[in-house]
């Protein structure tokens, strides 16, 4: 079928596949260059695209402003200690519901997707006042289980979309040799499922890289991660657009970096399923 | 091991009494993104000096989340908070439900009384002081005395509304890229509607009647929309449904306004030749009027604030009256200048000639501060108070559905009358919903 392409598609194609990602990747390299501009090259009509006076001012304005490692140090903690929590939980869910279903699994996989319905604002009171009489405000953990919560539904689907790829006959063979039910988890399945764990755990990493509201209004100085340090280079009266870019740019560099490197399994993990 | 259980038992017990001797205060500030507060962040050392007890924990976010932040942690009394920068729309209505404490321990030499007293109104509850004013400001006209001249025109220092529209057509060239003049059209209560607000209120317009019934059948709104989209539509800047202050402060300083009505606070803005290519052609005039005894201009101040879920609030009243005080102008005078003085607090500071001299729209910032009246803002009488808000808890999310009517008339997807019509219906139901009215 391949050999049938014509040389003009191909290259049609492939001219349309740089332009949809240019556009994508468009907004992030404005920031970029945005952040080393002036504030007034950074507001000029016509927008100015390389040549215009590169300064570094604004990174130095923002390192003596605001401590940037403890932000992104509270940011690393919060994404990856809330999701080795959530697959603590998720892996056996997901187990149970791949290999033990029950009447009620595909409702129970529904009910919990619909959690990821509503809107987060709606619960804020409650939760706010829970964490007050709990002295949870303002603290890692409190955080990190609540961005748990928030990405248990989607760990438990995609780990479950995993595990039905997986063969019960394996898992029935292990248990004929005698392992106990934790010893199949442990080292039967885990190591099969391991190229679907790493991308399920890589996607929700940034997913709570990127949570912005609950962070925002559950931290206030000691748990605040890299959102609130976006949030306070912000403002309705004055520019702060060239400092805010510096300050996007710190911000999501890490989360980019670690995007890189694990693009493949990211691919993997985001068409899994669709794709056999 | 018992006994070495013991005795860190004892350890412990004996440190937790011996601990308040040695504890320092730390007082959590949640502040707005703005020049002044970030200004007085680096000019702290000064405080904590005179008090190494107390330490200052900085909490700065964008004005939204710190609006929605602020609100959840007092309402639920969480006491993150010990300072809150709160604006003349929240500290009425927070002090009536005592989620603020009143500030009656400012010290001996804090002067109350020299605080403006508009702004010391906007920020009292029978009367009481409940937040300390950081900064204030008004709005009024800001325009291109280039640009004002070629047109053959001289702008009063009091213009009314019919010159402003006749100044907008003959200065406007939109083939040069000119437009005559830039206002609001962002949707938003703190945005569109603190424009409009005002402005009606020299029309002759208010929000509510004595009974709290909503006025946007009246003839005076109707004049207020009949004067600002068909001006807006002729001489105003494409997209204009879109501007707020900062993306008409762009368009003004790139030199693409005649004129351009806003916060006072712009005015040092415009005239900074880092920011601005029009620096050295800038006038300033009052914000207009149609002769009925109101000009179109705002009240707003950035002011500090205790939550009463604080426990340190003798701390927190002793940073409030440093940060607020007189001692402050001086020392931001004699570190930064003295134009960079937060502006339109003190009466003090408009009695220096030092300061007239370096910041020329000092005169006419405090004019229209004083000018500016939240007890009695329109014309006719009206039961709340507020100039370009009506302070009650409900006002935040009405503003934001008429500021969507209004913005949607401005853009042209809805007419003048279909947007009146809209917003009075969408007004009476929330007030019915909220008990105002039967």
């Amino acid at each position: 079928m391949a050999m049938k392409q014509s040389i003009g598609k191909r290259v049609g194609v492939t001219i349309l596949a740089w332009t949809v990602a240019f556009l994508i990747f468009f907004p992030i390299l404005w920031t970029f260059i945005t952040s080393f501009k002036s504030e007034l090259d950074a507001i000029a009509m016509p927008p100015k695209f390389l040549f215009f006076n590169w300064t570094l001012e604004n990174y130095a304005e923002v390192q003596s402003r605001s401590n940037y490692l403890k932000y992104a140090f509270n940011s690393i903690v919060l994404s990856v200690g809330a999701n080795i929590l959530g697959l603590l939980v998720a892996v056996p869910a997901a187990w149970a519901m791949a290999f033990a279903p029950g009447k009620r699994t595909k409702d129970l996989l529904m009910w919990m997707l619909s959690t990821k319905m509503m809107p987060a604002v709606g619960v804020l009171v409650p939760i706010y006042l829970l964490f007050r009489d709990l002295g949870l405000l303002d603290s890692l953990w409190g955080i990190g289980f609540v961005l748990m919560l928030l990405n248990l539904p989607i760990l438990i689907w995609m780990l479950y979309t995993y595990f039905k790829e997986i063969p019960i006959d394996i898992l029935e063979a292990a248990r004929m040799d005698g392992a106990s039910l934790f010893n199949e988890i442990v080292y039967v399945l885990t190591p099969m499922a391991v190229p679907g764990i790493a991308s399920t755990m890589l996607l929700a990493i940034i997913l709570s890289w990127n949570e912005a509201f609950w962070t925002l209004n559950l931290a206030t100085s000691n748990a605040a991660p890299l959102t609130a340090f976006i949030a306070s280079y912000s403002a309705p009266e004055g520019f702060f657009w060239a400092k805010l870019s510096a300050a996007s740019t710190l911000a999501i560099a890490p989360i980019l970096i670690l995007g890189w490197f694990s693009q493949k399994q990211l691919v993997r993990g985001l068409t899994f399923g669709a794709v056999k | 091991m018992k006994v070495l259980v013991k005795a860190l038992l004892g350890a412990v017990a004996l440190s937790s009494f011996a601990l308040p001797a040695y504890a320092e205060t730390t007082l959590t500030i949640a502040t707005v993104n703005n020049g002044d507060m970030i200004r007085m962040q680096k000019l702290t050392d000064d405080f904590t000096k005179a008090n190494p007890d107390i330490k200052l924990n900085w909490v700065t976010l964008e004005e939204n989340v710190l609006r929605q932040k602020v609100t959840t942690d007092i309402a639920t009394k969480g006491g993150q908070f010990d300072v809150l920068t709160i604006g003349t729309y929240e500290t009425p209505i927070w002090a009536k439900k005592g989620w603020l404490v009143p500030l009656d321990k400012l010290g001996a030499d804090y002067d109350v009384d020299d605080l403006l007293p508009a702004i010391r109104a906007g920020l009292s509850h029978d009367g009481k002081l409940y937040a300390a004013p950081f900064y204030g400001e008004s709005s009024f006209v800001m325009y291109r005395k280039d640009l004002m001249e070629k047109a053959g025109l001289t702008m009063p220092e009091k213009p009314t509304w019919a010159f402003i529209k006749e100044a907008a057509d003959k200065i406007a060239d939109k083939a040069a890229g000119v437009y005559g003049i830039c206002l609001r059209g962002k949707p938003g209560w703190g945005e569109n509607m603190a424009f409009l607000s005002a402005t009606a209120n020299s029309f002759g317009a208010r929000w509510f009647d004595e009974k709290w019934q909503p006025q946007f059948n009246t003839p005076e709104w109707k004049a207020t929309l009949d004067y600002y989209v068909p001006l807006m539509k002729a001489d105003g800047p494409p997209g204009a449904s879109s501007n707020g202050f900062n993306e008409n402060l762009a368009l003004f300083n790139d030199g693409k306004c005649g004129m351009w009505i806003d916060a006072t606070v712009a005015a040092s803005f415009v005239t900074d030749p880092k920011q601005s290519k029009v620096a050295d052609k800038v006038g300033f005039a009052l914000a207009p009027d149609n002769g009925l005894g109101k000009r179109g201009n705002w009240l707003w101040s950035w002011a500090l604030g205790v939550p009463s879920g604080s426990k340190k609030i003798d701390a927190a009243e002793k940073f409030i009256a440093w940060a607020t005080s007189k001692h402050y102008l001086d020392l931001v005078a004699s570190k930064e200048g003295i134009a960079n003085v937060p502006p339109g607090t003190r009466t003090s500071l408009y009695k220096n000639p030092d300061y007239d001299k370096a910041a020329p729209f000092a005169a006419l910032t405090l004019e229209s501060i004083e000018s500016a009246d939240p007890t009695h803002p329109t014309v006719k009488p009206v039961p709340y108070t507020g100039v370009q808000f009506v302070a009650i808890p409900e006002f935040q999310g009405i503003g934001e559905n008429v500021g969507q009517d209004f913005s949607a008339a401005l853009a042209g997807t809805m007419t003048v009358d279909a947007a009146l019509a809209k917003a009075q219906a969408s007004t009476t139901a929330a007030m019915k919903k909220a008990g105002y009215i039967k």
